[in-house]
């Protein structure tokens, strides 16, 4: 079951085509990454797929309504915490979800009584009756997370939801996130940082002048780099030299010599186990002992380095 | 402070689980019940705010004075007198003016994130802007209630007696909520809060000015006349007027429904033409 779908979906602002031809599949169920650098064309995907904007070309569906045919139908199912706080600062966190619960429907009591609730599990009892406008950025965020799950959605849109938060306020972040998730929520998440859609997401696009220039999991999307890398560490520090000889005719890659005397790494291409065991077996057949190994995966900021530097080349 | 509250509070997963097994939602609630809820934000944001009633209270006041006593010897034979005249026009104007705030709140709320979330809701889509309009009439009865307390300290005395002037403040409210459609439609259109200010100034000067509030019509030029008797801001005059002295104007209270109909449903549509473009 797809949460998201996507076909050829198109935005264009006067000159700039800030949404240009995305293709997207949402498994339901999962939070999935739209990755991008300023400008990728993040907001503005989000923003259509929220019925906030119609699109120029293309289709996409939420749960297979049509956003552009069926808005309400869409509206009835997700909900949207904004780059840019989505709560109104001049009332107090408790006039918030109460206002939100009202326009969902709740009576007053009912909406009083759903508001405490998030409050509590949001950690912002103490600061329930102040002015939005005084919280911390950390706060403020929780407070839109909360009132964006009001009434648990089917899909919640995040758009970046931990820039400008400290180490501690993202991790809470986080915690919510993964909360709503074991919930049934999906969550489509929009970052500019790696290690957060790393740590959150399990299928990632990556965004880029508003391309979907790579899509998958963390795992395919690593391994379509292909920049891997093997570190070897030999019982012998005599017998670097020709282990590096050997290396570097096998993998016909560069060979970095370590500061640790046994140890050498060397860089994969794109198939990178079936290179490394070929290396460990001519290794062993040269009777070059290796104490250990490990396969080193690329970082996601290698993959998006890596990709963009693709795209520009082209 | 800001900083214990942090230490002290964090969000609790548990608990988080706990509140998002509710899946359940309450029917979507009517276009009336929403209205009234972005109504009530409106109340709201007086209440924290409160300054913002300075000026549907200062500006009336100022108006009713300055008025009458530049003008009460020259058109009348004393101040008091000319009250008698000039009060329900005041009253008018003072109102119609201020009706032009509900374009500077919307075009200054309508950037920020939170007018995404409402744009996001399943509600009846011009319940936000209905909801600015209900809060703002508000201030219109706060601005007419001022007007007519002062009146009556400095000697105003309607014919038409309280009924009379319920009456008269009923049919004022009908026609700015009509009338504010007008800056909704400008508080989307116009890119800042100062050109939504420079264009109503530019619409409610004529409109005020050329009319029947400060002198009778009738020692105009005839082109001038012309324009005075269809501006509707001189048919709602003259219809407030006449509840106010007791005698009715029936001619001028149907022009004035008819306008107020025509603004709700033209600038309406309009606004909320815009409203779903943003
Ligand atoms: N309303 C608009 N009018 C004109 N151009 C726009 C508008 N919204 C976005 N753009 C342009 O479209 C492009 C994509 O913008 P978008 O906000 O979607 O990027 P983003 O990936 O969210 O970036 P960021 O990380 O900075 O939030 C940018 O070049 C931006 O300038
Ligand atoms: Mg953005």
């Amino acid at each position: 079951m797809l949460a998201i779908e996507t076909k050829g979906l198109v935005k264009v602002f006067g000159k700039t085509r800030a949404v240009d031809g995305v293709d997207l599949a949402v498994p339901a169920g999962t939070v999935y990454g739209l990755l991008g650098p300023n400008g990728a064309g993040k907001t503005t995907t989000v923003r259509l797929l929220a019925t906030l904007l119609k699109p120029d070309d293309g289709v996409a569906e939420v749960f297979g309504h049509d956003v552009r045919a069926d808005p309400d139908a869409v509206r009835a199912l997700v909900s949207l915490t904004g780059q840019y706080a989505s709560v109104d600062e001049d009332l107090t966190g408790t006039e918030n979800l109460i206002l939100l619960g009202r326009l969902l429907g709740h009576t007053g009591k009912s909406a009083r009584a759903r508001g405490e609730q998030l409050l509590e599990a949001f950690g912002l009892t103490d600061a329930k009756d102040r002015q939005v406008k005084n919280y911390s950025g950390g706060m403020r965020r929780r407070l839109d997370i909360a009132a964006s799950i009001f009434a648990t959605p089917q899909l919640l849109f995040l758009d970046e939801p931990t820039t400008g938060l400290d180490p501690r306020s993202r991790n809470q972040v986080w915690d919510i996130v993964r909360a709503v998730v074991d919930a049934g929520t999906t969550v489509l998440l929009t970052t500019q940082y790696l290690d957060e859609a790393d740590q959150l997401a399990s299928r990632i696009a990556v965004i880029d002048r508003g391309k979907v220039i790579a899509e998958g999991t963390k795992g395919e999307l690593k391994a379509s780099v292909g920049v891997g890398s093997i570190h070897v560490r030999l019982r012998d520090a005599g017998q670097r030299a020709e282990a590096q000889q050997l290396l570097t005719r096998v993998l016909d890659a560069d060979i970095q010599l370590d500061s640790d005397p046994v140890a050498l790494t060397a860089c994969l291409g794109g198939h990178a186990t079936e290179q490394a065991a070929e290396a460990l077996a001519q290794l062993a057949r040269a009777g070059i002992t290796v104490d250990n190994f490990s396969l080193g995966q690329p970082s996601l900021d290698e993959v998006f380095l890596a990709l963009t530097d693709k795209e520009q080349a082209a | 402070m800001t900083a214990t509250i942090e230490q002290l509070e964090a969000p609790k997963p548990e608990a988080l689980a706990a509140v998002l097994v509710a899946k359940t939602r309450p029917p979507r609630p009517s276009a009336l019940s929403a209205s009234i809820t972005f109504g009530w934000r409106a109340v709201l944001k007086i209440k924290h705010v409160p300054e913002q009633l300075f000026d549907v209270t200062a500006f009336p006041i100022m108006m009713i004075l300055m008025f009458t006593y530049l003008f009460g010897g020259a058109l009348a034979s004393s101040p008091t007198e000319y009250l008698q005249f000039l009060l329900p026009g005041i009253m008018v104007t003072s109102v119609v003016m201020i009706t032009m705030y509900t374009g500077v709140a919307v075009n200054t709320d309508i950037e920020k994130g939170v007018f995404d979330r409402f744009r996001t809701l399943p509600i009846w889509r011009p319940a936000p802007m209905v909801g600015y309009i209900l809060g703002d009439l508000l201030r219109y009865v706060l601005a007419s209630t001022t007007i007519m307390l002062v009146g009556l300290v400095l000697g105003y005395r309607p014919a038409g007696g309280f009924t009379g002037v319920v009456l008269a403040v009923g049919v004022l409210m009908a026609f700015s909520f009509a009338f504010s459609w007008v800056w909704t439609m400008f508080g989307l259109l116009m890119r800042s809060e100062k050109s939504v200010m420079g264009v109503s100034m530019l619409v409610l000067m004529p409109l005020t000015f050329l009319s029947n509030v400060y002198v009778n019509p009738a020692t105009m030029p005839g082109w001038l006349q012309a324009f005075v008797n269809v501006n509707p801001i001189t048919q709602l005059v003259s219809a407030v007027r006449g509840f106010m002295s007791g005698s009715a104007d029936a001619g001028a209270l149907s022009w004035t429904l008819g306008y107020t109909i025509a603004f709700t449903v033209v600038f309406g549509a309009l606004t909320m033409r815009l409203y779903n473009r943003k």
